[in-house]
């Protein structure tokens, strides 16, 4: 068969008019992504509405309380664009290995051993106590993406090799990437038995916009660190990368038929491993971002699901590493504003219903819906 | 269209008056008159995209007609699914079975029936459905479990599915493109068998030869319009359906200038190599090309051919043997040094294989040349370079396509063969291996193939043709090896079809000479 064609109708009651689904046979517009998108974020923040009203809520009060409490000022708008950072980074490790195909749910495993790695640099110690700024900063992300590297490299050679289900593995792995750090916490660096290292020296610390408040007094008390030069640093290569370069090229032949990307020469087994590296680093680089700019130590509570979170802004962005830095800070105003209105409940579950309606859109991108007049039968 | 007047004492059991149906940007049906009389096999002839399978999806209850009247045994029919088109006695078998793999044929045949209702007796629908094969000739164990069949039956499990719902009118779309040239002939005798027994039977299909080996009557359908409509399939020449089919005369023999084969470019010795389910399905395959020539290899499907093609060009591992291109060594070198040292292969399976389906046209034609000059530049595609080889290509091979950004999965079959033959031949290969390159292409698209390969050959390019149309084979190639259970049985260069078909079936070149059995022998 060809084509695959349904008309539904409810041909016991006549109304003059019924819905008509068909397949796509055409490509869809270009706006059509986007529009769906943002479709799907409003439907989303309309069930939420509808719940916060059902619990004697104001759905109007609760919205306007979040976008004042995230965008409505500089300094809301730095604190949001702080939670932005790690989404936007773990945005962009799912990103890349779902082009591919590769269902990456470990980016929280390999979120925790970046921030592993960074603090290596100064717990054990890789460079002395007073070593410059930015030689810890250059250390550090080096350290941090190395490790998650590591800890995508290990999923993706078994993957490559005995064919392992990537999504089960590196699932398993966020678990034991958590239960790694929590030894170091509480057995090697623990801090007087909290469960905490101790708390990092100011020159292992990424510079932030309050820095600069002595010589431009506007950026006193922004919290913003110089972990979003490296995130939108990162969107733009990565933006590169997929749509402008040959590597770019084999993930997305091999994301759409691996087949007949084997059939032109270009190596699967290499790409799995490369690809799940470098999302494993960019995960990395979140983990650092956050302990060098927010934290300042390593300790148990760093993510507040942001691997998980990643994936959900991952398809909101449709893969496309520009606009993944856009539904991060969307997310980011999110977390954080919504705390406020809720501490948990309500704001994770927009984020859920965002996730479950964006899947659901999916539908009008591959079919054509319209409505027509019933033709007497 | 003229009304056909029924002759007195002929049944119409179907008969379709003006249908229409209309996908976006396409008229597939305009006002498309279809009769149907009992106990004959009419033949619905066209195109690819011709609306052959729409105009029976409509009769199936699959799609439903814009337009039109259906009548079916004298009583107004318009079917709003399946199911009501079932219960009326019509029944269709599709290109792709619906079955499931790990059940039994009777257990597939029962799928979605009302009987039995909790406890399933299978033994007792075991001889229920053994009945129905007898009395059709359709041989298949109903306890078989399907993945243990092979094409054949599972069609004939297909058509079991539908004599057990009690149709008595079957349509069968293009049921010949999956099988092998025996089991064609068994499929046609069960028609026969169905027709004497008084069922009616819709045969599609786009290969001239079978509508007039099997169907009593023809009708043509070009760019969903009728062009003829249910004229005797005795009356009219082969040249005449291609006609009406077409719009224009179809030549059938590709013309064949004269090329004096030059020096040797394909060499493969004693070759091994395992099928994908870990057997050994190449035995030592010897065979050369040379430069200018077209080498057929014949064969019945799964003797190794797809194996072999995968083996050449480096995606199958040889365990013994020795391939040369040109005098270097290929044998399991990568994939991409083949393609650099010009070996270009148009798989048998251009979707799952020669192509990405959503990916576009320009990412689907930069496939084997990404990385190269001018479009590979450093580490980047230049895009805008890619785009213009592809407009060329779209232009040179007159891809009919909106734009080159358009996913090639909406492309017809013709269309995407034609994506694949522009990036394989606009790489100028030294060695091209083409496996099935014209199945399920309509008559244009095959002879604009055939043309297309025979100026590769003509510009010097040594071609391995692997097919099972024979037809085809005996056209275009200088000389044909025929293979069988991964052996070459022999040679033949003067085109000898009964020594090939003894061939095919297993006897040696030499035995044929000892024994004396070949006929020109």
């Amino acid at each position: 068969m060809a084509e695959i064609n349904n008309t539904k109708s409810a041909s016991s009651w006549k109304f003059p008019f019924r819905i008509k689904i068909e397949n796509r046979v055409d490509n869809p517009p270009k706006w059509l992504s986007p529009t769906l998108s943002v479709g799907a974020i409003i439907i989303a923040l309309l069930i939420g509405a509808i719940v916060i009203w059902m619990g004697g809520g104001n759905p109007w009060a609760a919205y306007s309380h979040i976008a004042k409490y995230s965008l409505g000022s500089v300094g809301v708008l730095s604190d949001t664009l702080v939670k932005a950072i790690p989404l936007m980074l773990v945005g962009l490790a799912c990103s890349i290995a779902f082009r591919m195909k590769l269902w990456n749910i470990g980016a929280e495993g390999q979120f925790f051993l970046g921030a592993f790695g960074a603090s290596l640099v100064v717990l054990l110690p890789i460079l002395p106590e007073d070593a410059p700024k930015w030689l810890f900063i250059i250390t550090m992300a080096f350290f941090g993406m190395l490790f998650g590297a590591l800890w995508g490299f290990i999923p993706g050679l078994l993957k490559a090799r005995y064919n392992v289900n990537e999504i089960i593995s590196t699932l398993m792995m966020n678990y034991i990437a958590i239960e790694w750090n929590n030894y170091f916490i509480y057995a090697v660096w623990s801090e007087r038995g909290f469960q905490m290292s101790r708390m990092f020296q100011r020159n292992a610390w990424l510079p932030r916009l309050s820095d600069l408040s002595t010589r431009w007094p506007f950026f006193s008390g922004l919290t913003t660190h110089f972990g979003l030069v490296f995130a939108v640093l990162a969107a733009i290569i990565l933006w590169l990368i997929l749509s402008k370069s040959k590597w770019g090229y084999e993930i997305r032949l091999i994301g759409d038929n691996p087949k007949a990307a084997e059939y032109a020469g270009i190596s699967i087994k290499k790409n799995i491993v490369l690809v799940m590296m470098v999302s494993g680093a960019l995960a990395g680089l979140a983990g650092m971002s956050e302990i060098g700019g927010v934290v300042h130590r390593l300790q148990g509570a760093i993510s507040p699901g942001y691997g998980y979170t990643g994936i959900i802004i991952a398809w909101l962005a449709k893969l496309n590493p520009l606009a993944v830095i856009l539904a991060s800070i969307l997310f980011g105003a999110l977390i954080l504003a919504g705390r406020e209105v809720q501490p948990a409940g309500i704001p994770t579950l927009i984020q859920g219903m965002i996730m479950v309606t964006l899947i659901a859109s999916d539908f009008f991108y591959r079919n054509r819906v319209t409505i027509i007049r019933r033709v007497e039968d | 269209m003229d009304q056909e007047i029924t002759p007195p004492g002929i049944e119409n059991v179907v008969s379709m008056r003006g249908i229409s149906k209309r996908f976006p940007g396409v008229i597939a049906n305009d006002q498309v008159d279809f009769d149907l009389r009992r106990g004959e096999v009419h033949a619905l002839l066209g195109e690819n995209g011709a609306g052959k399978s729409t105009l029976m999806n409509v009769l199936a209850g699959l799609y439903r007609a814009e337009g039109g009247t259906i009548t079916v045994h004298g009583k107004v029919a318009n079917f709003n699914s399946p199911k009501e088109s079932i219960d009326a006695g019509i029944g269709m078998v599709h290109q792709h079975f619906m079955l499931v793999p790990s059940q039994s044929v009777t257990e597939n045949i029962l799928l979605g029936l009302e009987e039995p209702r909790f406890r399933m007796k299978l033994s007792e629908f075991d001889k229920k459905i053994e009945t129905i094969a007898e009395q059709f000739g359709l041989h298949v164990d109903p306890e078989a479990k399907i993945w243990q069949l092979s094409v054949g039956e599972q069609q004939r499990v297909e058509i079991l599915k539908m004599l057990y719902r009690g149709a008595d009118v079957l349509i069968m779309d293009e049921p010949t493109a999956v099988l092998a040239p025996s089991e064609i002939e068994e499929l046609f005798n069960t028609l026969r068998s169905m027709t004497d027994q008084g069922k009616s039977i819709v045969f599609i299909s786009h290969k001239l030869h079978e509508v007039m080996e099997i169907s009593d009557r023809v009708t043509v359908l070009q760019k969903g319009r009728v062009t003829s409509s249910g004229i005797n399939t005795s009356d009219v020449t082969r040249a005449d359906l291609a006609h009406l089919m077409v719009g224009r005369e179809v030549v059938f023999r590709v013309q064949k200038n004269e090329v004096q084969a030059g020096d040797l470019v394909l060499s493969v010795e004693n070759l091994k190599a395992m099928n994908d389910k870990g057997l050994q399905s190449l035995n030592g395959v010897s065979l050369n090309v040379r430069q200018g020539e077209i080498v057929g290899l014949a064969g019945v499907a799964g003797n190794g051919q797809n194996e072999l093609a995968e083996t050449l060009v480096g995606l199958r591992e040889a365990i013994e043997g020795k391939i040369t291109v040109n005098e270097k060594e290929v044998t399991n070198k990568p994939v991409k040094l083949g393609i650099r040292h010009g070996i270009s292969l148009i798989p048998a399976d251009r979707t799952q294989v020669g192509t990405a389906p959503n990916l576009s046209v320009t990412d689907n034609v930069i496939m084997k040349n990404y990385d190269q000059k001018p479009i590979g530049q450093g580490w980047m595609v230049n895009s805008s370079e890619a785009g213009k080889y592809a407009s060329e290509l779209k232009e040179a091979y007159d891809i009919i396509v909106p734009t080159i950004d358009t996913s090639v999965r909406l492309l017809s079959g013709g269309n995407l063969q034609k994506v694949i033959l522009a990036r394989e031949i606009s790489s100028e290969p030294k060695l091209m291996i083409a496996v099935q390159p014209t199945r399920g292409l309509d008559v244009g698209a095959i002879e604009g193939v055939q043309k297309l390969l025979l100026s590769q050959r003509e510009s010097g390019a040594a071609i391995l043709l692997i097919s099972e149309e024979l037809e085809e084979l005996l056209s275009l190639s200088d000389r044909i090896y025929v293979i069988y259970e991964g052996e070459i049985m022999g040679e033949i260069a003067d085109g000898d079809i009964e020594k090939i078909g003894q061939m095919m079936t297993g006897t040696r070149l030499e035995q044929i000479g000892k024994e004396g059995v070949g006929s020109n022998g």
